[in-house]
């Protein structure tokens, strides 16, 4: 396992990553040179310093403390719209899946009305009605997200449940209940479990996205959305207070795709 | 009494079709009656499509009879309830066909064996654990593989795999679906023998579906040919190679290649395809590609008549 992970280089870039954004997350307050919501209007708008590593915004906050606490909200919201729309989709598809049928049809078609929203606008607007929070966000981001691991794991499910190791375990007389979640599910989780990991990327993004138009965090929260939306006034006098969280932004994505394209080969048994 | 005895057993099965949902009846199994003997094996030959896997599906219940009866050890099992199902699922196992697709690639060896003890609640963890090696060594595989992935073994190894979990349960009955067709020849044997070899010290009954002719041939005490759903010649295997009474089965047979460079033969080449199922043809359903047809062979369906004596087959002119 650890050789092969070695042996891809990419999928040992998006590890690193993965790794380093943890540690940050973990560790904030070590790492952070300043406080994140210290207000010091005698250094606002400083380029970057070896005191001010990304220098400092509008009020003289420090831009690397606030990217470094940011860390935590960021990988907080991806963590938990993934463990709230994973298990509700996985659950649903595998039993759309399996039962079929009317069943199928019913599961199927509540998931295909969630689909046929585009995702952010359907979140936009949930967020909105409940109002500006971020975990109303969180909120909106599961509702939205589910219906992609239904399908996934829905459609896995069909293709397993026909094949002729399943018709044995039926022969053996073991049970639906066995079937599925013994002999299906492991098999059907591979392609959903990698979506999920490219999913913490995307869910930060939509988040950061909801909190630059402003219904996500609130300031002074260094969210990073939020902290791209209020440096966009200044981007011509200074550059770095929204190139650096966007650029979080962009390595978070990053690593969490690399590392989700290379769980695609390790889950494979056959790679063993 | 016959361990197993299948009366006009039927298997149909519904599809539909086209835009307005027209509905077709293919009729897979139509009407089989066949019994197999306590240690004995009754081999079904037929080409593609002529029903005889979905005959071995319907007898385990794994596709629900249309019709007919079953009775395995004199007990009815159409009528069986899940309880009364899975009390006989430890008697009645089957092998499949494709070594491939029949065993879980995400479990070990011993996973996969032992699964039907656990399935059914049988010994302790010990207990099993110890049967599953037992087993395993009688199958020819060596204990330390039983942490490998089925990916890791061969065509060969894993039908005797899926062997070895269907005799988890020392059933007395096995369907064998196939088993050897998608082996290589040399490898076939290797199974073939293993098969005979467990029926002889395990006192095993064997109802053994290839198409295979020269398979079946031998390793069969009884031969049934099955046509398009249906039963055509039924016998013990020496009667019907040596004397074929339907012309489906002489056809057949002229076809398996003879060790001897001498020896004439007469090749029967059958025009045209099976017909399909889902509309099959009038009288005798061998008459569209038939040598001996004639006009009566349309019009009257052959019942399955005693020829010689315990030797039965479908076809009016023989």
């Amino acid at each position: 396992m650890v050789r092969r992970i070695t042996s891809s280089p990419l999928t040992l870039l998006g590890l690193i990553i993965v790794l380093i954004i943890l540690v940050t997350a973990a560790f904030a307050p070590v790492i952070a040179t300043h406080s994140p919501t210290e207000v010091d209007l005698l250094s606002k708008l400083e380029a970057p310093s070896a005191e001010h590593y990304f220098g400092t915004d509008e009020v003289g906050r420090d831009i690397f403390s606030r990217i470094v606490y940011g860390t935590r909200i960021s990988l907080r919201i991806g963590l938990l719209v993934v463990a709230i729309s994973f298990p509700i989709g996985t659950i649903l598809g595998a039993i759309a899946g399996y039962i079929g049928g009317r069943v199928d049809q019913f599961i199927m078609r509540i998931t295909d009305i969630f689909l046929s929203f585009p995702g952010i606008i359907l979140a936009m607007s949930i967020a909105a009605a409940l109002g500006p929070s971020i975990e109303n966000v969180m909120l909106a981001l599961a509702a939205t997200w589910w219906p992609w691991y239904t399908r996934i794991v829905r459609s896995s499910v069909l293709s397993i449940k026909h094949s002729e190791y399943i018709e044995a375990n039926r022969a053996l007389g073991a049970n639906p209940f066995r079937i599925l979640f013994k002999e299906i599910v492991p098999n059907a989780m591979a392609p959903a479990t990698i979506q999920a990991s490219l999913d913490l990327g995307f869910v930060i993004l939509s988040a950061a996205g909801l909190s630059f138009i402003g219904l996500g965090a609130q300031p002074p929260s260094p969210e990073w959305g939020a902290m791209l939306s209020n440096s966009r006034e200044i981007l011509r006098e200074a550059w770095w207070a929204a190139t650096f969280p966007g650029m979080a932004i962009l390595f978070t994505v990053l690593g969490f795709n690399l590392l989700g394209d290379g769980l695609n080969d390790l889950l494979d048994p056959k790679q063993r | 009494m016959a361990l197993l005895e299948v009366t006009n057993l039927k298997q149909h099965f519904t599809i539909k079709k086209g835009f307005m949902g027209e509905k077709t009846i293919v009729k897979a199994v139509d009407g089989v009656s066949i019994t197999i003997e306590e240690g004995q094996t009754l081999g079904i030959v037929g080409e593609s499509g002529c029903g005889k896997s979905s005959l071995g599906r319907s007898i385990l219940r794994l596709a629900e009879p249309t019709e007919g009866s079953i009775k395995f050890k004199g007990e009815e099992v159409t009528g069986m309830n899940a309880k009364q199902m899975k009390e006989l699922r430890k008697e009645m196992q089957i092998v499949f066909q494709d070594p491939y697709a029949s065993l879980n690639p995400r479990n070990t060896v011993r996973k996969i064996l032992e699964a039907p003890l656990i399935i059914h609640n049988i010994g302790t963890r010990n207990e099993r654990r110890e049967k599953v090696e037992l087993l395993v060594e009688k199958i020819g595989l060596r204990r330390d593989q039983l942490n490998n992935y089925p990916h890791e073994f061969s065509g060969g190894q894993r039908q005797r795999i899926g062997i070895a979990r269907a005799l988890m349960l020392e059933p007395r009955l096995i369907i064998a679906d196939e088993p050897v067709s998608a082996l290589d020849v040399s490898v076939q044997s290797q199974v073939l023998n293993l098969m005979l070899e467990l029926q002889q010290e395990m006192n095993l009954s064997y109802m053994f579906i290839s198409h295979d002719l020269s398979v079946v041939q031998h390793i069969s005490d009884k031969v049934a040919v099955m046509y398009l759903g249906k039963v055509v010649e039924i016998s013990d295997v020496e009667k019907v190679y040596a004397d074929p009474k339907h012309p489906y089965t002489r056809a057949l047979l002229s076809a398996l290649p003879v060790p001897d460079p001498l020896q004439k033969k007469e090749r029967i080449i059958l025009q045209g395809d099976l017909p399909s199922p889902s509309n099959p043809p009038s009288g005798c359903p061998f008459h569209t590609r038939c040598p001996m047809a004639t006009k009566e062979c349309a019009e009257i369906v052959p019942p399955l008549e005693e020829k010689t004596p315990g030797h039965f087959a479908a076809c009016i002119h023989t």
